[in-house]
């Protein structure tokens, strides 16, 4: 049970909103698992650079993700004071690793644009749309696509 | 109605093991074992089968199994020989009957002709032919005896008629096993004639009378065409439990082995016994054509425990979720106890002796709690083994070889994951050995071998991990033709230079295949690459060994357990890792003079006499690049399959403590060099190395970076 009023109109979806690399973004609600602070992950050999290692979350060993840089943007600095997203996708739990969590935000189906053509070409296949908020321009992301495609997967 | 469904699971479970029964005894008569309890044994698992089976209304299932039982009834009263034909067709039936089983789980039925085909065929091996329609036709006659307005006796047929009295008084102890004498009674009546006394003599009191007690017994007179033994067979579950006297007419044919065949039956049963009218009759009985022995006449006493020692020890079924549970709640335990201690050890008040002695305790027992659970989930591979032969009989049938399959060390135990995920790439591996190994029986002629190939089939335990192999005595692998093959499939350049064993190893590619014919079973080149990573997916490796002429071998070594292992924890590039200490043989500190370079990277070890390549763990694994001579500290030398050994160069050991495994697949994906995760005692993750794997990235690894998807 989330406290906001409006969870029961079936036409809101509730986002999670965050800051990474100086610009908004947000994923579905009910991808979220918990948001937890930055522990020190221990390497994953021959990984993607945006593979930041895995942590232990209470026995499940799990993978960060710095999301800036997997979507091609500047890298996180100052990990200490940022804060990991843990997302189920798909059957995965995946940590992702923003700056800061913003806010939670209620939108209406309506209020998602679709991307404009503009944005850069590795940004726009992992968003699903855009959410305009106080001005703020905030990119909803496809977390799915936030993996790899599966194209390795063992037969 | 989830009672009944745990019931129908249950039936499942044990007809599995009936079934696994069946097929063991069907084996050790195929081998010669002659002993009356094997073919009793055999014969139990079908009657069982078709008991569960009639209770779940499961119909072909016990049509098919009731014509089975007949002919094991043959083989039992030895009107039958266990010929190599007739074997071949019991086997086949009980494959079947595992089939039909099989389906039944699944809610689905097997194709009715098949049934009849295979059940006819056996019939057929067994000179029963017809047995069915004969009975039939018995049945009739009986039916409409009043419009025919015919005397009975008079037709020849009713000549298979005797008289039968039973008397049959359930002991107490019989209903708290679960009988019910009234299930047997209708069993025991079936479609004969009867006459059914009740003796309630015994009956108390009212307000003496305990519901759990047995007061009754009865007197059954039959008119039969059954024998003895069929009708004491419907009393095979409750013997001990009650107590049964039998006297009948001689059964009309004369039985060639014996004038008395339920003398056979009776050392294993406790059942009394009386062929002719010793005991007290409640009713008179037409005289008895065959005054049997008086010997053998005599009432066999009582006697319990015919299993109690050489039956299996009991046991109990647990669902397989709460033993993982346990296992995870386990690795939990472990964790935490390895927190607790080094949150001890960093306190100020460390150094108490009653604290450590406790610590030490814990330690203990955490380390008998975790064998004592690993030995819940260890299992002996010999129902994967059993499940084997049919795969043989199969294959061989299928390939038109003739192959037998010899298993050993089916005592050994593995964890029941492996066991369980084991069971595809065995079959593919012994499929491949009776389709590719094994020569056809002509040629084996040819070339002075056995016809009958044999592919061999053990398990062994070795240091620390469990070594299955397949071995056939076939024509070894072709090299030549292997090189040849994986040419022109364009998987080696044609100017290759390959060793034997590089050649061996080609088997293992994806898109290989040296059938020239493609078969039904292998040969699609969808085989040993699949093997080779399903076994690789279980943290084990396969290899193979071949000579030329005289057969092949493959090897698979896996872990004991999925769940823990005692492992080494070291630094290398400023990461912690574990090693697992099965692997190691020894560390040292080498001399500079110890080491040399071969080409312009690769560096190897002179470890007393003994050439190692020498690889650093930091740079294998892309945490920093390869150290340069003299700057390595520590060298851990570790086995690497069959291999031999290797050097690993690390920055400094850390501890030896056991270690939980937790995979990465579920969440990342494989990685080469890496064979697990594990959480240590501050919560961080270590990495668990593998080291054959780690040798065969080398000290410069180009793999690109995956993210492999979960499965």
């Amino acid at each position: 049970m989330r406290s906001s009023g409006f969870a029961t109109d079936p036409d809101i979806r509730e986002l999670v909103a965050f800051r990474t690399a100086g610009q908004d973004f947000c994923i579905d609600i009910l991808s979220v698992r918990e948001i937890r602070g930055w522990s020190r992950p221990a390497l994953l050999p021959h990984a993607p650079s945006y593979v930041q290692g895995v942590i232990n979350l209470r026995g499940a060993v799990v993978p960060i993700l710095d999301l800036a840089r997997r979507l091609g943007l500047e890298p996180i600095e100052d990990k200490d004071r940022n804060v990991i997203i843990v997302a189920a996708i798909q059957n995965r739990t995946v940590g992702l690793l923003v700056e800061a969590v913003t806010d939670i935000l209620g939108v209406p189906a309506s209020g998602i644009q679709p991307t404009p053509d503009l944005a850069s070409e590795a940004t726009r296949s992992m968003l699903r749309g855009v959410v305009v908020q106080d001005s703020r321009l905030i990119r909803l992301l496809d977390v799915a696509q936030l993996l790899p495609p599966a194209d390795d997967a063992a037969a | 109605m989830a009672g009944a469904i745990d019931l129908k699971d249950i039936f499942f479970v044990e007809a599995e093991e009936l079934l696994s029964a069946l097929e063991e005894g069907l084996r050790a008569i195929q081998t010669g074992a002659q002993e009356a309890d094997t073919v009793n044994a055999v014969f139990r698992a079908v009657h069982s089968i078709k008991g569960g089976a009639g209770a779940f209304d499961l119909k072909p299932l016990v049509n098919f199994a009731h014509r089975f039982e007949t002919v094991l009834d043959a083989l039992r009263g030895g009107q039958l020989q266990p010929e190599p034909a007739l074997l071949g067709a019991l086997l086949h039936s009980s494959d079947h009957l595992a089939d039909m089983i099989n389906a039944s789980r699944n809610g689905t039925e097997t194709d009715p002709e098949l049934d009849q085909r295979v059940i006819v065929a056996l019939e057929a091996q067994a000179g029963m032919g017809g047995h069915k329609e004969e009975e039939a036709f018995v049945f009739e006659p009986l039916a409409l005896d009043g419009p025919f307005g015919m005397d009975l006796s008079a037709l020849p047929l009713t000549s298979l008629l005797r008289k039968v009295t039973l008397t049959f008084r359930p002991h107490s102890g019989a209903f708290a096993s679960g009988h019910d004498p009234a299930f047997l009674l209708r069993d025991l009546c079936g479609t004969d004639e009867v006459e059914v006394e009740l003796d309630q003599s015994a009956l108390p009191v009212p307000g003496g009378f305990d519901p759990g007690q047995s007061y009754l017994g009865w007197t059954v007179t039959l008119q039969t065409e059954r024998s003895d033994r069929e009708i004491l067979a419907i009393f095979d579950f409750i013997e001990g439990n009650c107590d049964l006297t039998l006297e009948a007419e001689a059964e009309t044919p004369p039985d060639p082995d014996g004038p008395l065949p339920e003398t056979s039956l009776a050392p294993s049963a406790p059942v009394v016994v009386a062929a002719a009218p010793v005991a007290a009759p409640p009713k008179p009985v037409a005289p008895p054509k065959s005054p049997d022995a008086p010997a053998a006449a005599s009432p066999q006493p009582a006697s319990s425990a015919p299993s109690a020692s050489t039956g299996p020890r009991p046991t109990i079924r647990v669902d397989i979720d709460r033993v993982d549970r346990l296992v995870d709640i386990l690795g939990e335990l472990v964790i935490h106890q390895a927190m607790l201690t080094e949150a001890i050890e960093q306190s100020p008040g460390f150094g108490s002796v009653e604290v450590d002695r406790s610590l030490d305790q814990l330690r203990q027992l955490s380390r008998q709690i975790q064998e004592s659970v690993m030995a819940i989930r260890a299992q002996p591979v010999k129902p994967l083994f059993d499940r084997m032969h049919r795969i043989v009989r199969e294959a061989s049938m299928a390939a038109g070889k003739s192959a037998r399959l010899v298993t050993e060390g089916e005592s050994t135990e593995v964890d029941k994951t492996i066991i369980e995920r084991l069971a595809d790439p065995l079959t593919h591996m012994i499929r491949n050995s009776v389709d590719h190994g094994l020569e056809k029986p002509a040629r084996r002629d040819e070339i002075g071998k056995p016809t009958e190939g044999v592919v061999k089939l053990s398990a062994a335990h070795r240091s620390g991990r469990i070594v299955i192999t397949v071995q056939d005595d076939g024509a070894g692998i072709d090299r030549d033709k292997v090189r040849q093959i994986a040419i022109e499939k364009g998987l080696v350049p044609p100017n290759a230079e390959l060793s034997p064993q590089e050649i061996d190893a080609l088997l293992f590619l994806p898109g290989f295949s040296t059938a020239t014919e493609v078969s039904a079973l292998s040969g699609r080149g969808v085989g040993m690459d699949v093997v080779r990573s399903e076994i690789a997916g279980l943290g084990g490796r396969v290899g193979i060994a071949s000579v030329r002429g005289q057969g092949t071998t493959l090897t698979i070594s896996l872990p004991l357990t999925l769940a823990v292992l005692d492992g080494m924890v070291f630094e290398a590039a400023g990461q912690t890792l574990v090693l697992p200490v099965s692997t190691i043989i020894e560390t040292l500190r080498p001399d500079i003079m110890m080491r040399h370079t071969l080409g312009r990277t690769d560096s190897v070890l002179d470890v007393r006499g003994r050439c190692l390549p020498l690889i650093d763990v930091g740079a294998a694994l892309g945490f920093r690049r390869t150290l340069k001579p003299g700057e390595g500290e520590i060298v851990v030398v570790v086995e690497r399959g069959d291999d031999g050994a290797i050097a690993l160069m690390v920055d400094g050991i850390r501890d030896q403590r056991q270690v939980v495994i937790k995979g990465l697949e579920a969440n990342y994906g494989q990685i080469p060099g890496i064979a697990a995760a594990t959480v240590l005692g501050d919560g961080s993750v270590a990495l668990i190395v593998d080291p054959s794997d780690l040798a065969a990235i080398g000290p410069n690894p180009s793999r690109p970076n995956v993210f492999l998807a979960a499965e």
